[in-house]
């Protein structure tokens, strides 16, 4: 090469050259080569002290008998015990009176958190404020459809919302009105529902929806319109919507009708997480 | 005759297409068959015309350099691709608004993200990897490309591959294994294509006029023989239909996963490390006029590296339903991997040794030096990151991402660009480069760009496992996932940026070298194969 220095010289080539280029005869550099031995060392040692090497039947297990399954139950067995006490305290507990023990309740609302963080806030949101454009309801208020009392909740969250694995779930159906009643009569009662929150858009056709009302919605909703927790039956005075109060969406609603559903608990959560998430939501601000 | 076997082929292949575009069963499958209808029926009608016209012979003393020059210009056309829908899909992920409606389906997160990561290794990679070897052993071994016009099957060949895969992700075509997503019909044209691009390098070293075989070309070599034992077994699969692009994979559950990180880990060893090894040892003494460092170095890192890499893999099913022993060896290995990829570096970085000051004044160097610096940095978060304990906190969050683009972009892309500023002189006979000025431009966009990458995604990922084990005095978890996606926001947006620069500066690139090939002054330069130095 051209520019040979004199180190090059010193340290000799290989003789070869390619298209210009050739390679100096350098030694591995030490530091290098030692620390390649050193992983290599390392290595043989590792795989001697944890499961490694395959043989015919089964792998060599170490002798440090570590297994990762092993690690996971210990762990989890640790938190069980560490936790066993207050959980049974928990389950035995009135619900009604786990607020009076400040110690109790604290571990229940932590508990119940990190259950509603991982399992409940796919629907409900991290915050619990629901997703209204899904229809999944918000539980930060204090309009509940099937019942705001600690007992409530807790049999919501035990047994789930029209759903057919769980006999005891909860269970009511909206008919879809636009089988039953005539287009004008669903623009007119919708009308009419508005006008039950104070904000019709139209006097006149909110006064032809009342007995439309009346003779189609009240056994379930009430003549006031109040709702019925018994059957889950919205309560639509308050201005508060689970898929939205536009006139748009409560005709959809009014001629589809909805079904909303929700998994039962009980069986895949404990019944101390399931008491503790009870707990937790109930907390949130809008228990009754 | 041959023209004869040609023209009957083609006309079988239309027809072939023609039957299959009218019974497909899917979108994406059928789509591809009117595709592959068009080009074989527009190949046969060429042919047709051609028909005993006389047929000139190519000069057979001279280097194959055309397909170079077209390797060069994909090379740069799928990087910008590549590059921008990376950019998009950063943008997706910190505004998920960008996932429109009217496009949900074609141009979702979900479709796009396979696009980015085939477009950046298999189109811009890949391209990059077959012009330079086309180049690199050609010079080497001082004769002209084996096999005719086999080279431009490759290389049309290969584009093809690029055009069927692309398409088919958007239109939904995919196996869903990462990295090899491609349809079994598009798996099959590749291996055909990639027994070619084996022929003609095998037989340019077979045929070479040097005594001895280079560096570069070993890497090469093994890169080219690796990729296609990898391709073949991870892509064995039962098509449910001859007509539809859907297919079963013979492997299932854990012995899928690990035959496909076996696959996912040596496409990084052997496409991205080993390949982009072979063209760092011709360009990097090449563009320093230095020799290599030491040919002892070479050799035990080239067996160490080939060795060592095919195991590894099991580091990606750390905790998972991999055995405990696949998963300690993939460990092990992958940790004594650390000095035989340092190796490459060394070597690399000491072939400066009394030429350092070029650094000064060369921005082509600078830019294959700091591709340097960044292959060893990566090779050594990598075995680090496969230490089971690290790997916990690690695996599945944004910490990956972040060291797999301080490779891609830092070192993959560095001495891509390095390779490019290296060959469209020489390629297009120029004096030189348009401008020296932009290339520090580009080499300052880029590393910015990489430093907000990586750094940003080390951050977010980090911040993301310390979140996802954080656990309150009774056991129970702090925080819900989404509360861990709100908190990556900013770092999303760094990393955005990051992405923006960094095709920016390839944009910057792109203008240079059309630059050079059009207003460079010219340089007479002879096409003739090297004699042999002895």
């Amino acid at each position: 090469m051209s520019n040979e220095t004199e180190h090059d010289k010193e340290i000799g080539n290989t003789g070869h050259e390619w298209d210009g280029i050739k390679e100096l005869n350098n030694p591995l550099p030490r530091w290098w080569l030692w620390c390649f031995y050193l992983t290599i060392i390392w290595g043989v040692g590792y795989t001697i002290a944890y499961p490694a090497w395959p043989m015919i039947n089964e792998a060599t297990a170490g002798v440090l008998g570590y297994s990762t399954r092993a690690e996971v139950a210990e762990e989890i067995a640790a938190v069980e015990e560490a936790n066993g006490p207050i959980n049974a305290k928990l389950v035995a507990a009135e619900l009604t009176e786990v607020s009076d023990d400040p110690g109790l309740m604290q571990y229940a609302t932590s508990a119940g958190g990190a259950v509603f963080r991982t399992w409940c806030a796919q629907c409900h949101g991290s915050g619990g404020a629901g997703v209204q454009a899904s229809g999944y309801p918000n539980l930060l208020d204090d309009d509940w459809l099937w019942g705001g009392t600690i007992e409530d909740i807790h049999l919501t969250i035990a047994h789930g919302i029209r759903n057919e694995e769980d006999l005891d779930s909860r269970y009511s159906e909206m008919p879809a009105f636009g089988e039953i009643l005539e287009e004008e009569e669903i623009v007119s009662v919708v009308q009419y529902v508005k006008s039950l929150s104070g904000t019709p858009d139209d006097a006149a056709q909110a006064a032809a929806g009342e007995e439309v009302y009346l003779d189609n919605c009240s056994a379930c909703h009430g003549e006031e319109g109040l709702g019925d927790v018994f059957q889950g039956a919205p309560n639509l005075a308050d201005a508060i919507w689970l898929y939205g109060g536009d006139t748009e969406t409560l005709i959809e609603t009014v001629t589809y009708s909805r079904f909303g559903v929700m998994p039962p608990w009980q069986g895949r959560l404990s019944e101390a997480e399931v008491r503790a998430v009870a707990l937790y939501v109930h907390s949130r601000g809008g228990g009754q | 005759m041959a023209q004869y076997v040609k023209l009957i082929a083609l006309g079988l292949v239309t027809l072939a297409a023609a039957i299959a575009a009218n019974y497909g069963r899917d979108l994406s499958y059928q789509v591809h068959a009117v595709l592959i209808m068009l080009i074989a029926g527009a190949l046969f009608l060429y042919e047709v015309r051609r028909t005993d016209e006389p047929v000139l012979a190519a000069p057979q003393n001279e280097y194959l350099d055309s397909v170079v020059r077209a390797g060069v210009i994909a090379t740069a056309f799928w990087g910008i691709a590549g590059f921008l829908v990376g950019v998009i899909i950063a943008f997706q992920l910190a505004f998920p608004v960008l996932n429109f409606d009217w496009s949900e389906g074609y141009a979702n997160f979900g479709r796009l993200r396979p696009l980015h990561t085939s477009a950046v290794i298999f189109a811009f990679g890949g391209n990059a990897l077959i012009a330079s070897s086309f180049f690199i052993v050609q010079r080497t071994c001082a004769a002209r490309l084996w096999g005719g016009n086999l080279a431009w099957f490759v290389f049309w060949g290969f584009q093809l591959f690029i055009v069927l895969a692309a398409t088919g992700y958007l239109l939904g075509g995919t196996q869903s294994k990462e990295y090899a997503e491609p349809e079994w019909y598009i798996d099959i044209w590749l291996t055909i294509v990639w027994v070619a691009y084996l022929a003609v390098f095998l037989g340019t070293i077979i045929k070479r006029r040097e005594p001895h075989i280079y560096v570069a070309n070993w890497f090469l070599l093994s890169f080219i023989v690796t990729v296609a034992m990898l391709h073949l077994v991870n892509n064995i699969s039962i098509p449910v239909s001859i007509f539809g692009s859907k297919s079963v994979q013979l492997f299932a559950g854990v012995q899928d996963a690990m035959v496909q990180w076996w696959y996912g880990h040596n496409a990084v060893g052997f496409f991205l490390t080993a390949g982009f090894l072979g063209m760092m040892y011709y360009f990097v003494p090449k563009q320093a006029d230095r020799p290599v460092f030491s040919y002892k170095l070479s050799i035990i890192h080239f067996w160490a590296l080939i060795f060592l890499y095919i195991w590894a893999g099991p580091h990606h099913l750390h905790y998972t339903a991999l055995p405990d022993w696949a998963s300690t060896l993939g460990m092990v290995f992958s940790i004594i991997l650390w000095m035989p990829s340092w190796g490459g570096m060394i070597n690399g970085l000491m072939t400066l040794q009394g030429a350092w000051d070029k650094l000064r004044t060369d921005p082509v160097l600078r830019m294959m030096v700091t591709s340097l610096a960044f292959y060893g940095m990566s090779t050594f978060e990598g075995p680090m990151m496969s230490i089971r304990a690290v790997n916990s906190l690690s695996h599945y969050t944004d910490w990956t991402i972040g060291h797999v683009h301080s490779g891609a972009l830092g070192w993959n892309g560095l001495i891509t660009f390095g390779a490019l500023y290296y060959l469209t002189p020489v390629l297009w006979k120029r004096q030189g480069l348009y401008s020296l000025k932009l290339v520090s431009w580009h080499f300052w966009l880029a590393t910015i760009g990489i430093v907000l990458y990586a750094a940003s995604m080390w951050v977010t990922g980090i911040m993301e496992g310390l979140m996802w084990r954080e656990v309150d005095a009774n056991g129970f978890l702090v925080n819900a996932f989404a509360d861990t996606v709100s908190a990556k926001f900013p770092m999303y947006v760094v990393r955005g940026l990051g992405g923006v620069l960094f095709l920016a500066g390839a944009c910057v690139m792109c203008y240079n070298l059309w630059m050079t090939v059009k207003a460079a002054p010219a340089k007479e330069q002879s096409l003739a194969t090297a004699v042999p130095a002895e």
